[in-house]
C-alpha cells in the first residue's frame, strides 16, 4: 500500500521532471511521444517531432539518469547502514566519492574527453575502496569494522588532498569552474550515451542487493551472531560493499558528488516501511528516485542557471534531516 | 519438572578441547557428552574463557586443540547453515542497531536455512509467532526491542533461538543483569525446554542456579578445568573454593536443595 504510494509519487516526478522546461511538455504529448518513438522512431513532424526529440534526446536520458542515481545512492547508504550497524553512514563512508571525485578531477586537469573524465571517476572510485580493504585486511585488527571505517576515512582525506592539488594546478578560468561544479554534483550535460555507460555498473550493483536483502538485514544483528544464524557474514559483507562501491563510484562518475540522498533517504524509507531491510529497501529505492527526480527538476528551473545538485540535496536534506532525527527516534537506536 | 535420561548418541560433545585465540589456549582438556533434554552449565569467574568456549561451541573461532562434536558430527566440517539448523546461540543482550520488532527479531530464527535468495513467508511468520507464544510473550510481537526491558529482550532472544528449530541451545549468561521476577522467568523458561526434549549449554555466575538447572556441570577458571560431570558431584564446596579461590559453603535449603554462599 504505502509502496505503490512511492511508486505513484516516482510516476508523478518523472512526468514533472520530463513535463517541466523551456519546451513544455503536458503528459499527454509526454505518452505520444514515448509511444511514438517506442513503435517507429524519431518520425513525427513539427510539435510531435519536437517533443520526441525533448523527450528522447534531452530531458528523457537527464531525467533517467536521474532516477537511476537516486535509487541507487538511497540503496548503497541502506545497505551500508546495515554492514555498517550504524544508521548515521553514508555511502562515501570508505571513501569511494573523494576517490572518484579525484579521479575525475585529474581527468580535467589533463583536459581528457569526457568519456574518459567519467572512466577515470569510476576507475579511481573502485581502487579506492579496493586499497581501504586491502589495507583493512593488511592491518589484521580485532574490531575489522572500525578498522576497515577508520581507513576510509584516511585513505578519503588523502584523496581529498589530491582533489586540492589538482585544483590548485588547475587553470583558474577553464578548468577550476568546471572541476568545482563537478565536485558540487550536476546533471547537466547528461546524455544518452552517458546514461548507458553508467546504467549497467549501477544496475550490476542494484541486483544482488536487491535478491540478497533478506540475508543482507541479518548483518545488522552483528557478525558472531549472523554466523550463528547461518550466513557466511564476512563473504556477504564482501559482495554487500563490493555492490554499494559500484553503484557509488559509477554515480560520482556521472553526475559528479552528490551528498545527503545516501544518508537521508534510507531514514525515510525506515519510516515508512519499518527497520527490515527486506521492506525498507524497495521503500529506499522508490524514495530516492523520486526524490533525486525533484531536485533535479528544480536544478533546471529555480534559476537562470544551472544549480548544482550538491548545494539542494544539502539545502533540502539539513533540515528534512533534522525533522526525522525529531519525529524518527523511535526508528533507530542511535 | 521430570528430567529426561539420556538416551540415544549425545547431541553435543567436546573430546579433549582446548579453546583460546589463535595457537594460545585459554582452557585445556575440556570434554562432555551432552544429551537431548539435559542441560550443562558451565561455571568460572570473569576472564576464565567461557564466552571463547561458546564461541568455539558455535564453531566462530577453530578450536586450539581437540574437537567438538555436533550431532556426531565433527563441527570442522559442517557449514554455517549446517551448523545453525542444529546448534542455536542466545547471546547475552540484544545489540540491534534499529528498531526492529520482537517478531522481526523471532522472524531472523525462524528463518535458518532459507535459501540464499529467499525471503520469509508464511511457515516463517507462523513458526515465530509459535515460539513467541510457547514462551509466553506474544503480546510482545508487535513492541519495539529496544524500548523492551532486559528481561522481555532475553526471552525474545530465546524466542528467536526457537524458531531456529534447533535440537541443541547455547545460552550465554542468559539471566545476567537481570531482575529476581525476570531470572526466574528465564529459569522456567530453560527447565521447560530440557523438559520438552532439548539439550541447553548455559553459563552462569551463580552456583545456586547451576546446582537447580543443571544435569551436568562444567567449572573453569583461568587454571584450566576444576572439575566437570553431573551436577551433584561437580557443585561441592571444595571444587567451588577453588574455582573463585575463596572459601565456598554448601548448604542444603529446607526444599532440599544446595545452596551456596
Amino acid at each position: 500500500m504505502r509502496l505503490s504510494l512511492l511508486a505513484l509519487a516516482l510516476v508523478f516526478a518523472l512526468i514533472l521532471g520530463i513535463g517541466l522546461g523551456p519546451y513544455p511538455l503536458s503528459p499527454g504529448q509526454i505518452f505520444d511521444a514515448l509511444t511514438g518513438g517506442l513503435t517507429g522512431g524519431l518520425t513525427g513532424a513539427g510539435d510531435d517531432r519536437q517533443a520526441q526529440v525533448v523527450l528522447w534526446n534531452i530531458r528523457g536520458p537527464r531525467v533517467i539518469s536521474a532516477a537511476l542515481i537516486g535509487a541507487g545512492l538511497a540503496a548503497a547508504g541502506a545497505a551500508y547502514q546495515v554492514v555498517f550497524r550504524n544508521p548515521l553512514v553514508s555511502p562515501d563512508i570508505l571513501g569511494v566519492s573523494a576517490g572518484a571525485g579525484f579521479g575525475a578531477v585529474l581527468g580535467i586537469l589533463l583536459g581528457l574527453p569526457v568519456m574518459a573524465i567519467q572512466l577515470m571517476g569510476f576507475g579511481f572510485g573502485l581502487a579506492t575502496v579496493a586499497l581501504v580493504i586491502g589495507l583493512t585486511l593488511a592491518l589484521r585488527g580485532g574490531a575489522q569494522l572500525l578498522v576497515m571505517v577508520l581507513c576510509g576515512i584516511v585513505i578519503g582525506a588523502l584523496a581529498g588532498a589530491g582533489i586540492s592539488l589538482v585544483k590548485l594546478l588547475a587553470d583558474p578560468d577553464e578548468q577550476l569552474p568546471a572541476i568545482t561544479f563537478w565536485l558540487m554534483g550536476s546533471l547537466a550535460g547528461v546524455k544518452r550515451v552517458d546514461l548507458l555507460a553508467a546504467a549497467p555498473a549501477v544496475i550490476l550493483g542494484l541486483v544482488p542487493l536487491i535478491a540478497l536483502r533478506w540475508r543482507i538485514g541479518l548483518l545488522a544483528m552483528g557478525d558472531d551472531e549472523a554466523r550463528a544464524m547461518g550466513i557466511e557474514a564476512g563473504r556477504l559483507r564482501f559482495v554487500v560493499i563490493a555492490a554499494a562501491t559500484l553503484i557509488t563510484a559509477a554515480a560520482v562518475a556521472l553526475a559528479g558528488v552528490i551528498g545527503w540522498i545516501g544518508l537521508m533517504v534510507p531514514h525515510m524509507a525506515r519510516l515508512v516501511a519499518g527497520p527490515r531491510f527486506d521492506r525498507m529497501l524497495p521503500a529506499a529505492l522508490l524514495a530516492g528516485a523520486s526524490f533525486m527526480v525533484l531536485v533535479d527538476t528544480a536544478a533546471r528551473m529555480i534559476a537562470p542557471m544551472e544549480v548544482p545538485l550538491g548545494i539542494l540535496t544539502a539545502v533540502l536534506g539539513a533540515p528534512v534531516f533534522v525533522v526525522l532525527l525529531a519525529r524518527g527516534a523511535r526508528a533507530w537506536n542511535g | 519438572m521430570e528430567r529426561l535420561t539420556a538416551t540415544g548418541a549425545p547431541l553435543l560433545s567436546a573430546r579433549d578441547l582446548a579453546v583460546g585465540h589463535g595457537a594460545r589456549a585459554l582452557i585445556r582438556g575440556i570434554g562432555f557428552d551432552l544429551h537431548a533434554g539435559r542441560v550443562l552449565c558451565l561455571l568460572g569467574p570473569n576472564g576464565a574463557g567461557k564466552t571463547t568456549l561458546f564461541r568455539t561451541l558455535l564453531g566462530l573461532i577453530p578450536p586450539v586443540a581437540g574437537k567438538v562434536l555436533l550431532g556426531g558430527a565433527d563441527l570442522d566440517g559442517l557449514s554455517r547453515s549446517q551448523i545453525a539448523a542444529r546448534l542455536a546461540h542466545v547471546p547475552q543482550a540484544l545489540a540491534s542497531p534499529f528498531a526492529y520488532t520482537a517478531r522481526d527479531i523471532v522472524l531472523m530464527g525462524a528463518s535458518v536455512g532459507l535459501g540464499a535468495f529467499a525471503r520469509p513467508g508464511r511457515a516463517e511468520e507462523a513458526r515465530a509467532m509459535a515460539a513467541l507464544d510457547r514462551l509466553g510473550i506474544a503480546d510482545l510481537a508487535d513492541e519495539d526491542v529496544t524500548r523492551l526491558s532486559g528481561g522481555q529482550r532475553q526471552m525474545v532472544l530465546i524466542a528467536r533461538a526457537l524458531a531456529q528449530e534447533a535440537q541443541v541451545l547455547v545460552m550465554d549468561e542468559p539471566t545476567a543483569s537481570l531482575d529476581f521476577a525476570n531470572v526466574k522467568a528465564v529459569e522456567a523458561a530453560i527447565l521447560g525446554l530440557a523438559a520438552a526434549g532439548q539439550a541447553v549449554v548455559v553459563s552462569t555466575h551463580d552456583p545456586g542456579q547451576a546446582a537447580m538447572l543443571g544435569d551436568e556441570a562444567l567449572l573453569v577458571s583461568r587454571a584450566g578445568v576444576i572439575a566437570s560431570g553431573p551436577v551433584s558431584d561437580v557443585m561441592q564446596e571444595a571444587a567451588l573454593s577453588r574455582l573463585y579461590g575463596l572459601p565456598v559453603r554448601r548448604i542444603e535449603g529446607p526444599d532440599g536443595r544446595p545452596h551456596f554462599y
